[in-house]
């Protein structure tokens, strides 16, 4: 049975209060991201009929919204995902190579998953870090001004991470 | 009257500290607030009104008259949003400000928020911009600490709380009614206008949609005076406004300028952009972030009257599309003479047509159509046929669709083949070289004739 702690029920209780009586709908959007943090990094379908019945809405409301938006995920994903951008400004400080460097050192395609299941590698448009580009988005943080040697540091950071129990 | 310093949003950003309460405090924060609290409301939109302030989101429409237009039925709630939602490829201006000096944001949304009399305030920010919303966060928390939110604020009678709200990854929602969309919950589609978000908006209820730079500029117009701002600048274009530059520059980042800049001296003085690394000579620039048109360097610096380029709103636009561009968000793109317009432009097109949100057929369809054509040029896949169709597709988005995202992904591409055509053609009739080579600066820096 899915299920917030109570931790996090009193964290969606506390958003809801942020709107006027009976416009819980417009949690929507925090309390998935909350969901997905909770439940693995992805939005299963049973997670996201809890989130509906959380907040008094239909399923069909929170699927289309969940499908609209990309930081959403669908799909499973490992556990450190690779959100780099690809889009005109850090194109020009060469992300392409960045993609490129990062597709060979992890042996994944765009959208896949490593088979140990520690990294996926998504492209994304534009984070609004074009000044500091090339970049990508890990978790809650960007990295930025990438290098081959900085993405090298990132995944032995991951896999240090993922070796601590 | 005194002419104000250059420097109104970014002044203290550098100062130690200046994220927490205390330290803008000290420097002379809230003070605004202290003086709003003691004027009528309508004062205070007429000083906005006075202070020339257009909108720094991109549309640059007058902030004083949105305000004014804002319904005011007896018994219903109005409600300010502060739209956080930058995501225009090249702008990082507002990340910037909330990042270092979040406190100038709360302190804006306070005034504006007593001059339309919102008592519940929202700041909608992009959901990447994570870190960013826990400052935002800790900063309201602050101020409510000391009194500048929450009920009967410094004794004035006036209530108003403030919540900060992630999206979820949707350019589309920097748009102020899927904005509000979003923020009711749903998927990002734009609304049909009118109504207006000014007599029907979050909610159903009468709402103000603002740029976090426009909001937080309410500080100093306040605190000096709509006639002191509008001193500044030039015209029309009156104030500071942030830039945030990036691309083949040697320092990017965020600079605040005073609108009586040129053009030039903006990419190659060492206060700015510093020049281009590696020695390497300018081709084009996308002076407002990536919806606005690309000019070829010689248009970029003198306008097609031969006069100098200079960086406001007036002087960006002028000549219009065929030979101008705008200010726009304020996105500053440089491009270096290796840099291959097709490639660019066909990045700018993958990303409008990720980020349509679908509702119209122009939109949804062209942006990807226009991407295909795009790469298909880009790896010498294209026909010189296929160079007017992409014309043609711009041409059937641009003002067909409910929102400005399809004039967004018309106008890059219309702009490069505008003033590119040539590149696009080397691209088609060259298939195998343009895969490992460039066709370079060419004539794109070349003085333009300018009939006396």
């Amino acid at each position: 049975m899915i299920t917030f702690s109570k931790d996090k029920l009193d964290q969606v209780a506390e958003i809801i209060s942020h709107y006027p009586e009976g416009k819980q709908k417009s949690a929507l959007l925090p309390v998935l991201h909350i969901a997905q943090n909770e439940f693995g990094g992805w939005l299963d379908v049973p997670v996201m009929d809890y989130v509906a019945s959380l907040l008094k809405l239909e399923p069909i409301e929170v699927y289309e919204v969940a499908s609209f938006y990309s930081m959403y995920n669908l799909k499973p994903v490992g556990k450190h995902v690779f959100e780099v951008c690809q889009t005109g400004p850090c194109m020009l400080n060469g992300s392409d190579d960045i993609i490129d460097y990062i597709k060979q050192k992890l042996n994944i395609g765009v959208g896949e998953t490593t088979t140990d299941g520690l990294f996926t590698l998504k492209t994304v448009e534009c984070l609004g870090a074009c000044g500091y580009a090339p970049m990508m988005q890990l978790g809650k943080t960007y990295r930025e001004h990438l290098t081959k040697e900085k993405v090298d540091a990132i995944v032995e950071e991951c896999t240090q991470i993922s070796l601590t129990p | 009257m005194q002419r104000m310093s250059k420097k109104l949003l970014l002044k203290n950003a550098n100062v130690p500290g200046i994220r927490q309460y205390d330290v803008y405090r000290r420097e002379g924060g809230y003070v605004g607030v202290e003086k709003a609290l003691k004027m009528q409301p309508e004062a205070i939109v007429e000083e906005v009104k006075k202070s020339g302030l257009r909108g720094r989101g991109g549309a640059g429409f007058p902030t004083g008259m949105k305000w004014s237009f804002l319904a005011k039925p007896e018994g219903v709630p109005r409600y300010l949003v502060c739209n956080a939602d930058e995501s225009e490829p090249g702008t990082f201006k507002d990340r910037y400000l909330m990042e270092f000096i979040p406190h100038l944001l709360i302190e804006g949304m306070i005034i504006a928020s007593y001059a339309l009399g919102s008592n519940n305030s929202y700041i909608y920010i992009r959901g990447e911009y994570d870190w960013v919303a826990d400052i935002l966060q800790e900063a309201i928390a602050e101020a409510k600490q000391n009194g500048w939110l929450g009920k009967n604020i410094q004794g004035s009678g006036f209530d108003c709380e403030m919540y900060v709200q992630r999206g979820a990854g949707a350019y589309i929602c920097g748009e102020e009614t899927a904005l509000l969309e979003s923020l009711e919950g749903k998927r990002g589609n734009p609304r049909i206008k009118p109504p207006f978000p000014a007599i029907k908006g979050l909610w159903g209820c009468p709402t103000v949609v603002n740029n976090v730079e426009t909001i937080a500029a309410v500080v100093p117009i306040i605190n000096e005076g709509g006639e002191a701002y509008a001193q500044i600048g030039v015209g029309k274009s009156t104030g500071t406004k942030l830039i945030s530059a990036c691309g083949n520059i040697n320092k990017p980042g965020v600079y605040e300028i005073d609108m009586t800049i040129s053009v030039e001296e903006f990419i190659y003085s060492d206060e700015y952009c510093g020049g281009i690394p590696n020695g390497k000579r300018l081709k084009a620039c996308i002076p407002g972030g990536s919806s606005v048109p690309i000019l070829p360097a010689n248009l970029l610096l003198t306008t097609a009257k031969g006069e100098k380029r200079m960086m406001n709103y007036e002087s960006l636009s002028d000549g219009g599309f065929a030979s101008g561009s705008m200010m726009g968000s304020g996105g500053f793109i440089v491009l270096d003479e290796d840099q291959c317009i097709v490639r660019h432009t066909y990045t700018l097109a993958r990303f409008y047509r990720h980020e349509s949100c679908g509702q119209c057929s122009p939109c949804r369809e062209g942006t990807g159509w226009m991407e295909k054509i795009l790469l298909n040029i880009e790896k010498g896949k294209g026909k010189i046929s296929d160079i007017d169709l992409l014309w043609d597709i711009q041409r059937k988005i641009e003002g067909n669709t409910i929102c400005p995202l399809g004039d967004a992904a018309a106008w890059p591409v219309a702009a490069a083949i505008r003033h590119f055509r040539d590149e696009f053609e080397w691209h088609v009739n060259n298939p195998d070289k343009c895969l490992t080579e460039n066709y370079g600066l060419r004539h794109y820096a070349d003085a333009i004739h300018v009939p006396a």
